[in-house]
């Protein structure tokens, strides 16, 4: 059977994602993905808001999250430090990217 | 089916303590986590030693390994007809499945009698269990990246067959890869991944982008860089040179006096993604020098040096006294 054409959708900080979807897209337990909020590895659009949304980037992370929490066994005090620590990594590859690029 | 020695992966005994499996299991994963690892073969690496300490960290499933018997590695080989009366119940065949898979299958058996648990239902088949996720790498070139794309997908998933088994079946999706997506970018394809059961939605697919290196550009971001070459003189006299960029080429304008290393900026001639603002593309000026002069050429340098008094060293002294 030939299957339909489907859109692949940017993970970037114009879509937004629900909650849900983002709890859905971790594999992980609500509270743990709400405790990686609380420990600020993962921001809403509103943090007041009633209902959490976010951008679709987070998705990105919030799978990394997940990742590192079964791959190390991590708590998700421990998962929410070593993202942070992936993201001076990729900030610095693409700082490193970009020097590269014009040095040529 | 291949035999894999999950021991021998960890490198470990055949009766290596939970406590060494766990240790070994945590020495490598520190070194070979596609997270944090910069290691070549990282990624594979990764797998196969999270397969087998997925396995032997479980006593049950350990059990169930070390029953298989002793094999080479990647020996072909079939599980003895006690073990699947015991293991792997329903399994129609062994032909067409991994090592794992027959683990991921004991693993979800189980889950699912576990999850009965005398329930409303009382049916574990019943259970609504959504769709995993899948992960696929695509390789793109530079102008698909460029200008967005279609791609053809031929994974392979694992799925139940109906007498409660696991099996690998041919998955194809064809999606749309939208113009400008970038080196290392995520993009998700909504309810292409595994089939959910019973009533339960299926997974997504989540597609890493690679983009293959082009011989002329270079990207960061959305901005691309090109190396310009000119000629001396054409650095110090002024130019109009063509430009090929991924859009089309472009008459530009070297300014005379022009140095090595200048940037002269294309606006808007990046990466655009959706509607946003695009980038810009960057042509980096390079000065070639001719490595053969004929004596005319020769004089003709001679005659420049004597007329100029510039001193491209000038600074080193005063800056080297600091």
């Amino acid at each position: 059977m030939n299957p339909s054409t489907d859109d692949a959708v940017r993970l970037d900080s114009v879509t937004e994602v629900t909650w849900t979807q983002l709890v859905s897209a971790s594999g992980m337990p609500e509270f743990e993905v709400r405790e990686l909020v609380r420990y600020g590895a993962l921001i809403p659009r509103d943090p007041d808001a009633p209902v959490w949304t976010f951008e679709a980037r987070w998705l990105v992370v919030v799978r990394t999250a997940s990742r590192l929490r079964r791959d190390f066994e991590l708590d998700t005090h421990g998962v929410s430090v070593v993202l942070g620590y992936v993201e001076r990594i990729d900030a610095l590859e693409s700082e490193l990217r970009r020097l590269r690029a014009q040095l040529g | 089916m291949k035999y894999k020695d999950y021991y021998a992966t960890l490198g470990l005994a055949k009766d290596a303590s939970a406590e060494d499996i766990k240790s070994a299991y945590r020495r490598l994963a520190r070194k070979y986590h596609p997270d944090v690892s910069k290691e070549s073969n990282a990624e594979a690496k990764f797998k196969e030693m999270g397969e087998a300490y997925e396995t032997l960290k479980d006593p049950e499933k350990r059990a169930a390994y070390d029953q298989l018997g002793s094999h080479a590695a990647g020996q072909d080989f079939r599980p003895p007809p006690e073990w699947g009366q015991n293991y792997a119940q329903g399994q129609g065949g062994f032909d067409d499945i991994d090592l794992s898979d027959l683990f991921a299958g004991l693993a979800a058996r189980r889950g699912r009698a576990n999850g009965a648990g005398g329930g409303a239902r009382g049916r574990p088949q019943d259970m609504p269990i959504p769709g995993s996720d899948y992960e696929a790498m695509v390789r793109l070139s530079f102008a698909q990246a460029f200008n967005g794309t279609e791609i053809d997908l031929e994974l392979s998933a694992l799925e139940w067959d109906p007498q409660g088994g696991m099996r690998r079946v041919p998955h194809r999706v064809k999606a749309r890869i939208p113009r400008g997506v970038t080196n290392g970018e995520k993009l998700r394809v909504p309810g292409k991944g595994g089939k959910g059961m019973n009533g339960a939605p299926d997974g997504d697919l989540y597609l890493d982008i690679e983009i293959a290196p082009h011989p002329l550009y270079r990207v960061s971001g959305q901005d691309i860089y090109v190396d310009l070459a000119l000629a001396p003189w054409e650095s110090a006299l002024g130019t109009t040179v063509q430009l090929p960029t991924p859009g089309g080429t472009v008459s530009l304008k070297v300014p005379a006096g022009s140095p090595a290393g200048k940037q002269l900026r294309l606006t808007g001639r990046g990466f655009t993604r959706g509607s946003g603002t695009p980038g810009n593309l960057f042509a980096i000026i390079r000065i070639e020098m001719p490595t053969v002069l004929d004596d005319r050429q020769r004089e003709l340098y001679r005659q420049l040096a004597e007329a100029s008094n510039f001193d491209p060293r000038a600074h080193l002294d005063e800056e080297a006294a600091r």
